[in-house]
């Protein structure tokens, strides 16, 4: 209770209301001493040369002249040369770092840019409080645009995409697993609100300690695997980034821990580090609401210090994999597990649907398992918990609908706005007018779908999958009815498949099944048998016929990690583009590499419980028909778990008639 | 130590070699880093760490924290922290930056400086030598390392904050109403480092070097403000060394002897109201005209709330008080007036 006590969120700034937008004042004297004063204490601080000599004393208030007490001070090039090098990159960190604020000036946070499109990262509770249009301020004094992208509201991070017609500064993204105790660090944002010019402060310290772990406040906004540093982080730096010396963000702070001394810095603050933050980006791209993963399974540490599963839901994939009660857990997602805290802290990296190496000694022999993580939310409890925090701009507002009337309203409408109008302000003063929001851009770039933090962007990834399929061929022309000749991979048995949308029937030697593929789908998943080949196959052909939409429907989910059979290490798979279609009474995920036109996985998710259906085609050569060619799969591998159940061969792809005569 | 560092050096350079050398070393290898980034401190803060541990012992409730932090003093597995209501139990439990747990003992007290010595009866995986123990300058830059907030759990190294020591100074602060009962030097720094939990940390300088230990959260007495500071070794070096002799160090009142020559309050000038109570407040009656009180700026109706930081109760308090001061000292008078609190500085 004490942690949850003193560990407290929100470190945006206060809503600051007044009659000019603060960031339109002029240089403010009290910046300018911030500022020098900064510059005074990076002087101050010589890293290469540092620990050899103490910093020279201050001179004395009773010394009238400094120079009489300290001769002109020989500083070593070498310290000359890293202090420009520091000061360069700072100044680089600087424009990536931007200033968030909402259309009414309230809010107020930090953010960074990490592609020069636009994308920039923050904290989601920065972002919850300008809804889902906010206004960011660059270094160099220009107020831009910005849509909300996707929420990881669990993770506290949101990606927002700035607008500009040129491409912005951006920082390099590092890797967080290289940060070290002892390191420098330094913080980049607008603590207080005080960058009244956009020029952000930097703040300098040092890495505290590395691979924190930080309860959830309420229930979201966990800080698993965080950075603690006690570079100055107050109000207003949350969603900014923390660099290393290279430049390189390696962190975006967003909590402190607070007690009797008041809501500014004590020398502790914590940043989400990068490396989580990378493993979510695909799916922040995604425009969803993004989950955080559970196991199915709780671990405790043992009398002999030892991390064991404690507690087990039946009903998970780590329980189907062959996890069991007393497991002792050694390594998760190829990260070594020695306390409950290190396991709590990967897990809570990790993104909900991924499949992760999770490797457990029983009875002295070390066994890795792959298994599915569950979601710690359900969709329905994610989009509930998120609504009600995004506040939309504007105070008194409560519907996203009025909103959008704000930026459509024709301009003989706006005597009629009054103060809840938080574009007004703009509108009312024509020098101001000028500066005013884009709403064009915002209209076109944002798109509110329940479940979505915006859907623009998830329609945006769902329509390049889609181009990218068709560049396979003329696929949306592939024919509905099907006769497949092959054999057994691992025997010479030849093996037959005649699919249409209807039926399925496939012939293993003398051996056949025969499916209904039209209702009732989720049956033929829970029966675990050959004929999930046939369902997982007609998924594939339909999806290619159809396209997104026509088929059931089609969200985008971003990258996730795909395995080569029998090798459980997250090093060997490769992260691929995932669709989610609804399809009848299963869900099934369609998996392509990036850029690929051919799809590598084919997944069919019938009851919670039931394993999926996995169909990896490959080999993909042309087969042509009377009305196209497109490229189709000639290995088709079917699993069930990390269990291969069979392996086809196909020879032959033979467009069949209405009739079930082959077309030759 | 010497070897230790050695075996690192080796053992950062050769990851094959780093396995054959235990676990111990297996355990700090991924801690350290890529030395080019430049001015990393991180070989001396994990060294550093290696020597602090976490001690958990009674509270947990109405505020008060029921850990901190201490430090190895001896490879018999001593350990310095400070002495807090934490170690009000049979047993403390001692956890190592190896993640090994101690049940420990405390050993003895110093009840003047708060410090107490806990015996682990381990060896432990490093130790600070007392003997080594440096003296910091102002402007020497340091790093402090504890366990504040208890935000290191199990295994997990302590914190380890920077900052500069920006004045050695003695040590004037309270803890709610209660002066604090060292008042020695002390070494100011400029970074928050007395935070909960972070009692009993180490304060080493860049070539980890030990300088002193972190203390208790104190306010300034006069400022009010929260104290970043931490105990030189040098002033608690013998109080331990008696107590890892086995010696009970007592409680010293401060024992004040009363002034040759006492303020007078006529000579002063000041004619109180009449004491006719036990606890009469000690309300100014009247100012001779030309004198140093008036001088000073006391009025009549002036109630008289401090005398030189002592609280005034009472006329008896007063007059106590004025006994133990000379009249040569400076005397600083806080008074009410109406509604206003003044200070008044009465030169001699």
């Amino acid at each position: 209770m004490d942690d949850l006590r003193r560990t407290q969120h929100g470190l945006a700034a206060p809503v600051i209301r007044s009659a000019t937008l603060p960031w339109l004042r002029p240089w403010a004297p009290r910046f300018t001493l911030w500022l020098a004063a900064s510059i005074w204490m990076l002087g101050s601080w010589n890293f290469s040369g540092w620990g050899t000599e103490p910093v020279a004393a201050p001179p004395s208030a009773e010394s009238s002249s400094s120079a009489e007490v300290f001769p002109p001070v020989e500083v070593d090039p070498v310290v000359l040369a890293a202090q420009q090098q520091r000061v360069e990159v700072m100044r680089r960190a600087s424009e990536a770092t931007i200033s968030i604020f909402g259309l009414d000036g309230g809010g107020g946070g930090s953010g960074v840019i990490i592609s020069p499109d636009g994308y920039a990262l923050t904290n989601y509770h920065v972002s919850s409080a300008c809804g889902d249009h906010m206004r960011c301020g660059l270094s160099d004094g220009r107020m831009l645009d910005a849509v909300i992208v996707g929420i990881d509201a669990t993770g506290d991070v949101s990606l927002i995409k700035l607008f500009d017609e040129q491409p912005l500064p951006f920082a390099p993204m590092g890797d967080s697993d290289t940060v070290r105790v002892g390191m420098w660090a330094f913080a980049v944002g607008n603590p207080f609100v005080l960058a009244t010019n956009l020029q952000p402060s930097v703040s300098l310290g040092m890495i505290s300690g590395v691979h924190r772990y930080q309860y959830p406040a309420g229930t979201l906004l966990e800080y698993a695997d965080c950075l603690q540093t006690d570079a100055a982080i107050n109000p207003g730096n949350s969603g900014g980034p923390l660099f290393n010396l290279d430049g390189e963000v390696v962190g975006i702070n967003g909590r402190c821990s607070f007690e009797k001394r008041g809501r500014v810095n004590v020398g502790v603050g914590y940043a989400i580090s990068m490396n989580q933050i990378k493993m979510f980006l695909s799916a922040l791209k995604s425009g969803r609401l993004v989950d955080h993963a559970t196991l199915g399974a709780t671990v405790a540490t043992d009398a002999s210090g030892r991390v064991v599963v404690s507690n087990l839901l039946s009903s998970s994939d780590a329980y189907r994999r062959g996890l069991r009660y007393g497991d002792q857990v050694v390594a998760l997602a190829d990260r070594e597990v020695r306390t409950t805290n290190m396991f709590k802290n990967i897990l809570g990296t990790l993104p909900r649907d991924w499949r992760v190496p999770l490797t457990i000694r029983r009875e002295g022999t070390l066994h890795t398992l792959l298994v599915r993580l569950d979601g710690v939310h359900t969709e329905q409890e994610l989009t509930k918990l998120v609504s009600s925090e995004m506040q939309p701009p504007g105070g008194e507002q409560e519907e996203g609908g009025e909103q959008e009337e704000d930026e459509q309203a024709e301009p003989q409408h706006e005597e009629e706005k009054d103060a809840g109008d938080p574009l007004h302000a703009w509108r009312a003063d024509p020098e101001l007018a000028a500066l005013a929001p884009n709403t064009q851009w915002v209209a076109a770039h944002l798109e509110r779908r329940p479940g979505f933090a915006n859907f623009y962007f998830n329609r945006l990834h769902r329509d390049r999958m889609w181009t990218q399929m068709r560049g396979g061929g003329d696929v949306e022309r592939l024919p509905i009815r099907w006769q497949l000749r092959g054999q057994l991979a691992t025997e010479p048995t030849p093996v037959s498949i005649r699919i249409t949308p209807q039926q399925g029937r496939l012939e293993i030697g003398s051996r056949s099944v025969e499916a209904g593929l039209a209702r009732e789908r989720s049956d033929l998943v829970a029966r675990r048998r050959e004929s999930g080949l046939l369902l997982a196959l007609e998924a594939m052909l339909e999806f290619l016929r159809t396209g997104p939409q026509k088929m059931g429907d089609t969200v985008y989910l971003g990258t996730m990690p795909v395995y080569p059979p029998q090798r459980f290490s997250l090093r060997d798979a490769e992260q691929h583009d995932v669709l989610r279609v609804l399809w009848g009474d299963v869900e099934v995920r369609l998996f392509a590499p990036p850029a690929s036109s051919q799809l590598t996985l084919i997944e069919v998710h019938g009851d919670a419980g039931d394993d999926p259906i996995e169909l990896y085609p490959s080999h993909y050569r042309e087969v042509t028909w009377s009305a196209g060619t497109a490229a189709l799969p000639h290995r088709l591998r079917l699993q069930y778990g990390t269990d291969v159940h069979m392996i086809v061969d196909i020879e032959q792809w033979i467009p069949a008639s209405a009739h079930g005569d082959t077309e030759e | 130590m010497r070897l230790m560092a050695i075996l690192l050096e080796v053992a950062n350079r050769s990851t094959a070699l780093a396995e054959a050398c235990g676990l111990l070393l297996l355990m700090i290898l991924p801690l350290h880093g890529n030395e080019s980034s430049l001015g990393s401190a991180n070989r001396v803060a994990v060294a550093a760490e290696l020597k602090t541990v976490k001690i958990y012992g009674a509270g947990g409730f109405r505020g008060l924290d029921a850990y901190q932090s201490g430090f190895y003093i001896s490879g018999d597995g001593h350990v310095l922290t400070v002495w807090s209501t934490v170690l009000d139990v049979d047993r403390v439990l001692v956890v190592s930056s190896d993640g090994s747990r101690h049940e420990a003992r405390v050993v003895g007290v110093d009840p003047n400086l708060e410090i107490a010595v806990l015996a682990t009866d381990a060896p432990p995986p490093a130790w600070f030598d007392l003997d080594q123990a440096r003296q910091a300058e102002v402007g020497c830059r340091v790093l402090a390392v504890s366990n504040l907030y208890g935000i290191a759990a199990g295994s997990e190294m302590s914190s380890v904050q920077r900052g500069v020591v920006m004045a050695i100074t003695d040590l004037q602060a309270r803890r709610g109403s209660i002066e604090s009962v060292y008042r020695g030097p002390v070494y100011v720094l400029d970074t928050p480092i007395n935070n909960p939990g972070a009692a009993g940390g180490a304060l080493v300088d860049l070539q980890g070097n030990l300088l002193a230990m972190l203390g208790k959260e104190l306010r300034d007495s006069r400022a009010n403000i929260w104290l970043n500071y931490a105990i030189p070794v040098a002033q608690l070096r013998e109080s331990i060394q008696r107590i890892l002799a086995g010696q009970t160090i007592q409680r010293v009142e401060e024992v004040r002897q009363p002034a040759d020559r006492p303020v007078d309050l006529a000579a002063l000038g000041i004619a109180l109201i009449p004491n006719v109570l036990d606890k009469t407040p000690a309300y100014v009656d009247q100012i001779r005209p030309g004198s140093r009180a008036e001088q000073a700026g006391l009025q009549p109706d002036d109630l008289i709330l401090f005398v030189n930081q002592t609280r005034i109760a009472s006329q008896k308090d007063l007059l106590d008080e004025l006994q133990f001061i000379d009249r040569a000292d400076r005397l600083v008078w806080l008074v009410q007036r109406r509604n206003r609190v003044l200070e008044i500085v009465v030169n001699p």
